[in-house]
């Protein structure tokens, strides 16, 4: 009786002990360094398409769970996989991204401002002063900060267009 | 973009198609099962055609209730099914094991699987089983040979009394199988060369003319159905030649070991159902593995298991708990065996470089 | 070594399609009449899009440069025939989708008049490097339907040991004829076309594979072939896909080529029969590619034959030439039936790699509804890269790419083996096709993405120093308006100089 009392009793205080060390040398510090390794693994072009002032905090509502992985249209389907990877959730349970967009400006309305080409962050407008702008749309993650401070409303924001290149057999309709 | 051009390459086909490959295999059928039906008379040509319409039913019954096409009947699946129940069923088994046996391989055996290519065991063997295991007297009840037109056969009326209001079977009728004699009298401590030479005539078991299920008699008309299949590229070699060699090795080294204990391997070769489980059943591309050395495997497997099941099991006859039980392993061995691509090592890791040595050297075709 | 130890299996699998092929190989090749109007895209050929150097209204003549290769992997394009430009926009496409590709259309005079031409004596005497790029301004593509560009090859065969060249005659597509008539017709042009590539390579030897259901042409060959010693004719036997480059080696070679390696890497280039006479044309006569020999079949053209098109010629034009159609075809093909691909319009035009364009009548495409796959492994013994179609395509419905990859979606070579027996008519190709798009789809994202945070860094870093540069330039007048005594301009101007120059760097960079 009183061997089991004693030997329960040290039992309990030694797994307290080792839970209490437990606690402190594997805190988890005040940031979680998981949202540092989404962010980088983000477009960082701050965009603001998933409706977060910027890729740091999308990559904070993502670790807190508050948007799904889907959120980040230029980051496509390839970014939803690698985030599915490192937070351990099938990437098949993930609806599907919105269709990136991109800007197409004018070039019947465009006065040469270069207003887009200093908003743009990822250098996707190029031109000059007094000369009609143009898009690289390979460059262009569709962040609209371009669209928004148009003077003109001369630029656009539309699905990328399909060519020879990017177009692929569909899937055969269903057996 | 135009509907015309909606799907892609190739523009050509062989012409095979589901239906055809089916349909072959119940052509290939024909022979045993109408030897089968000869030999038993009325009553098997009763429960032959109950067992069949059953299936058949329940699979237009299946399509409707999962809204797909009824057409999807047509592929020959359920009846190919239906008939390869019918055939390992006691001849004169009562009409309701066959609808319950149909019901059973297609309801729950396949459609409950998802249907056609779904099912990871095989159907027919599955409701086998299951009727085996739920009523074991209808299924075992035996009965000998009575070819048609002879004077033990019964008439169209005693027949319609057999199969549909359970009359009795004449006493001078009833038998046990081969298999089931050999079980029942080892346990008396008879050997079994003494049981074999009383019960065993090897050349009618060959040509059929014993008791046993239905079509499962005749294994020349079997292996005559088994050659066609061949012929047609149908099925291959690898698992019945695995299944029958790896159960001839077996019964081979006991029987050598010890002849009063364990029946030799023409024995276990031409009883019960193991030619037609090596053709027409393990043979099912559905439930059978996919490379060549899975399907060695898993023939090998079969075999085996049939031999311990026959010899040290509980039941008689063991080619369908064999199968089933390969069945659920065939997945298994899939993975592990897969054939190696074009170009990688069997790993599946690229193949090396050649070096300048190698490169050099002459090489020719092989001729 | 290990490699050497390793004894590998003859070709697997493959099917025996219908050939088709008695009606065209009949019949001489015929030279077509001059079309109006010639539809050139300018990308006719794998790589970048090639760049017009013509405007509208040029006068332009047959064999003229119009459009320069932008890369190395490119081709130029060269006016087909003599006459005017007179447009540079989208036309339809020669492809499955229907999309639009840019063109350059030239409106033909009937003169049909050539440009200079600049022959070459002997071109033996030659530096191999000086021939490829011959090759190179030629426009030469792959003429089997490959259409990479030939002196990219050839100039590869230069960096790396190649011991054989193996010219592939086999055409083991239905229906296509064009290499077997070429073979027939200009063999002795195919044998000197491939000592001059044997030459540029220095290359030990030269095997010319043709299919046994070929014999006049394997006898034509053989003529041809008879004074040099080193050029063998293998005959192969009649098997599709024996045509495709890997299956064609390990049959000559008995090697098989690494997984995601080329086939110089086990020491031989393949250039299909229509290459090697377009590479003769080039060297010896230096004629630029701007015609080829199509085959013209199907069950709804009148005369099937073999035609030397011109580029750009629309299809319509050849159909006309062999009699016209007599029905509606239920499917246009250009290529063969087993590898080729769905036309939209009988607009098209003829391109550099079209081996054959197909009027194909519905009895002949014997399409029914798919039904549930049953496992019957037929694909798997079809399959000739030894590959396990009917999983891969399971995985492809499911849209788990990683899952259909890791069955060695990347290894398929499309040939359309397994889609042709599986009894349950799966399309099994469309479902490769459909996860390789994707695949490709998600790589080309992937990129972008990539490149983007890249700039988006750059372009962040660009503004910090700036900001930095800005605010030294302020710290530096303050410092000048405090000092009354006299301003230590030199030393403010260097420290502004440095961090702009920094930024200049970066932005070239």
């Amino acid at each position: 009786m009183v061997m089991a009392i004693l030997a329960i009793t040290a039992l309990g205080a030694g797994l307290g002990i080792l839970l209490g060390l437990a606690g402190k040398f594997f805190a988890v510090e005040e940031e979680n360094p998981l949202v540092k390794e989404i962010e980088a693994m983000m477009p960082g072009s701050q965009c603001g398409q998933c409706g977060f002032p910027g890729c740091a905090p999308a990559a904070k509502a993502v670790v807190d769970g508050e948007v799904g992985l889907n959120f980040c249209p230029p980051g496509g389907r390839a970014l939803v996989e690698d985030l599915a990877r490192i937070l351990d959730i099938d990437p098949g349970s993930v609806g599907e991204v919105a269709k990136p967009l991109v800007a197409n400006i004018n070039e019947s309305l465009c006065v040469g401002c270069t207003k887009c080409l200093k908003a743009c962050p990822t250098d996707a407008v190029v031109g000059a002063n007094g000369q009609i702008h143009a898009v690289l749309f390979d460059a262009c993650t569709g962040c609209k900060k371009c669209f928004d401070v148009c003077p003109e409303d001369c630029i656009s924001m539309d699905e990328e267009a399909e060519t020879l290149r990017s177009w692929h057999w569909p899937k055969p309709a269903a057996a | 973009m135009s509907n015309a051009t909606a799907y892609c390459s190739p523009f050509a086909h062989a012409g095979s198609s589901v239906s055809s490959i089916m349909l072959q295999v119940c052509f290939a059928l024909v022979p045993c099962t109408a030897f089968g039906l000869y030999l038993f008379g009325w009553p098997a040509i009763f429960l032959f055609l109950v067992t069949c319409l059953a299936a058949v039913v329940t699979e237009l019954l299946c399509l409707f209730l999962l809204k797909q096409p009824w057409y999807r009947v047509l592929d020959g699946s359920a009846l190919l099914t239906g008939w390869l129940i019918a055939i390992t069923l006691p001849p004169w088994a009562p009409w309701w094991i066959g609808v319950v046996g149909g019901f059973f391989a297609i309801a729950i055996g396949k459609q409950l699987y998802g249907g056609i290519g779904q099912n990871i065991f095989n159907p027919a063997m599955l409701a086998r089983t299951a009727l085996l295991i739920t009523f074991p007297l209808q299924m075992t009840s035996w009965v000998a040979p009575a070819p048609m037109g002879t004077a033990m056969a019964p008439g169209f009326q005693e027949a319609l009394g057999i199969t549909f209001l359970s009359a009795s079977v004449p006493d001078g009728l009833t038998g046990a199988t081969a298999l089931g004699h050999l079980k029942t009298s080892l346990t008396l401590e008879i050997p079994a060369t003494e049981i074999l030479a009383e019960n065993f005539v090897l050349w009618k078991s060959f040509l059929g003319l014993s008791a046993g299920s239905m079509g499962e008699t005749s294994e020349l008309l079997i292996l005559l159905g088994a050659a066609f299949l061949f012929w047609r590229g149908i099925i291959q070699w690898h698992i019945p030649v695995a299944m029958l060699a790896s159960l001839t090795l077996i019964s081979f080294i006991f029987n050598y070991s010890n002849e009063t204990s364990y029946a030799d391997f023409l024995f276990h070769l031409t009883s019960g159902g193991v030619l037609l489980g090596a053709f027409f059943i393990a043979t099912d591309p559905i439930t059978s593995p996919i490379s060549n050395l899975a399907k060695l495997i898993f023939g090998a497997g079969c075999g085996l298991l049939i031999y311990i099941i026959r010899t040290w099991g509980g039941f008689p006859e063991a080619v369908a708990f064999s199968v089933l039980f390969m069945n659920s392993f065939a997945p298994l061995i899939d993975r592990y065996c897969r054939p190696r691509v074009y170009g990688r090592l069997p790993g599946g890791k690229p193949l090396p470089q050649l070096s300048p040595v190698d490169l050099g050297r002459e090489v020719g075709r092989r001729r | 070594m290990f490699h050497g130890l390793l004894k590998l299996p003859q070709v697997r699998g493959g099917v025996h399609p219908h050939g088709h092929k008695d009606r065209s190989a009949a019949l001489h090749i015929l030279k077509t009449e001059l079309p109006e109007k010639l539809y050139l895209p300018l990308r006719q050929h794998a790589g970048a899009e090639a760049i017009p150097i013509v405007k509208v209204g040029d006068k332009v003549l047959k064999g003229q440069l119009i459009a320069v290769a932008p890369s190395e992997v490119s081709a130029p394009v060269h006016a087909s025939s003599s006459g005017t430009v007179i447009e540079i926009g989208e036309i339809t496409a020669a492809h499955p989708s229907g999309l639009t590709s840019s063109a350059i259309i030239i409106q033909t005079d009937g003169e049909d008049r050539w440009i200079d031409l600049h022959k070459l004596e002997n071109p033996y005497e030659e530096e191999p490097l000086v021939l490829a790029n011959r090759v190179a301004e030629a426009g030469i593509v792959g003429m089997g339907g490959a259409i990479f560009p030939a002196a990219v090859k050839l100039k590869q065969g230069t960096k790396h040991e190649i011991k054989t060249v193996l010219v592939n005659g086999s055409e083991c597509e239905p229906y296509l004829t064009c290499d077997d008539r070429l073979m027939r017709e200009k063999a002795e042009e195919i044998i000197e076309g491939a000592r001059l590539i044997r030459h540029i390579l220095r290359a030990y030897r030269v095997v010319i594979a043709i299919e046994d259901n070929k014999p006049e042409a394997i006898a034509a060959m053989q003529a041809a072939a008879e004074a040099y010693g080193v050029i063998e004719v293998e005959v192969v036997p009649s098997r599709y896909p024996m045509g495709s480059a890997k299956q064609l080696i390990q049959e000559i070679t008995g090697r098989e080529v690494p997984a995601g390696g080329r086939s110089t890497s086990v020491g031989v280039l393949v250039h299909n029969v229509g290459t090697v006479y377009a590479i003769y044309e080039a060297l010896v006569y230096g004629k630029p590619l701007i015609s080829r020999v199509v085959t013209v079949a199907g069950a709804c053209v009148a005369r099937p034959r073999n035609v030397e098109a011109l580029n750009g010629t629309p299809i319509e034009h050849l159909f006309e030439a062999c009699g016209g159609l007599e029905s509606e075809p239920a499917k246009l093909v250009l290529g063969g039936p087993m590898m080729g691909i769905p036309l939209p319009s009988v607009d098209v035009p003829t391109i550099k790699g079209a081996t054959g364009v197909l009027a194909l009548a519905k009895k002949e495409i014997p399409r029914e509804e798919s039904s549930p796959c049953i496992r019957c492994a037929s694909c798997v013994e079809a399959c000739p890269m030894g590959l396990l179609p009917l999983e891969m395509a399971a995985r492809s419905r499911a849209e788990d790419l990683e899952g259909a990859s890791e069955y060695g979606l990347s290894d398929c070579i499309l040939c359309g083996s397994c889609s042709y027996v599986c009894p349950s008519h799966i399309p099994l190709v469309q479902y490769f096709q459909f996860a390789k798009g994707e695949l490709d789809t998600k790589r080309v994202a992937a990129r972008k993405m990539e490149y983007t945070v890249e700039l988006s860094l750059a372009k962040k870093a660009r503004i910090e120093a700036e900001k930095a540069a800005k605010a030294a330039e302020k710290a530096a007048k303050k410092a000048a308006r405090k000092k009354t005594v006299k301003p230590t301009k030199p030393a403010a101007v260097t420290q502004v100089a440095e961090p702009e120059s920094a930024e200049q760097q970066e932005e070239t960079a």
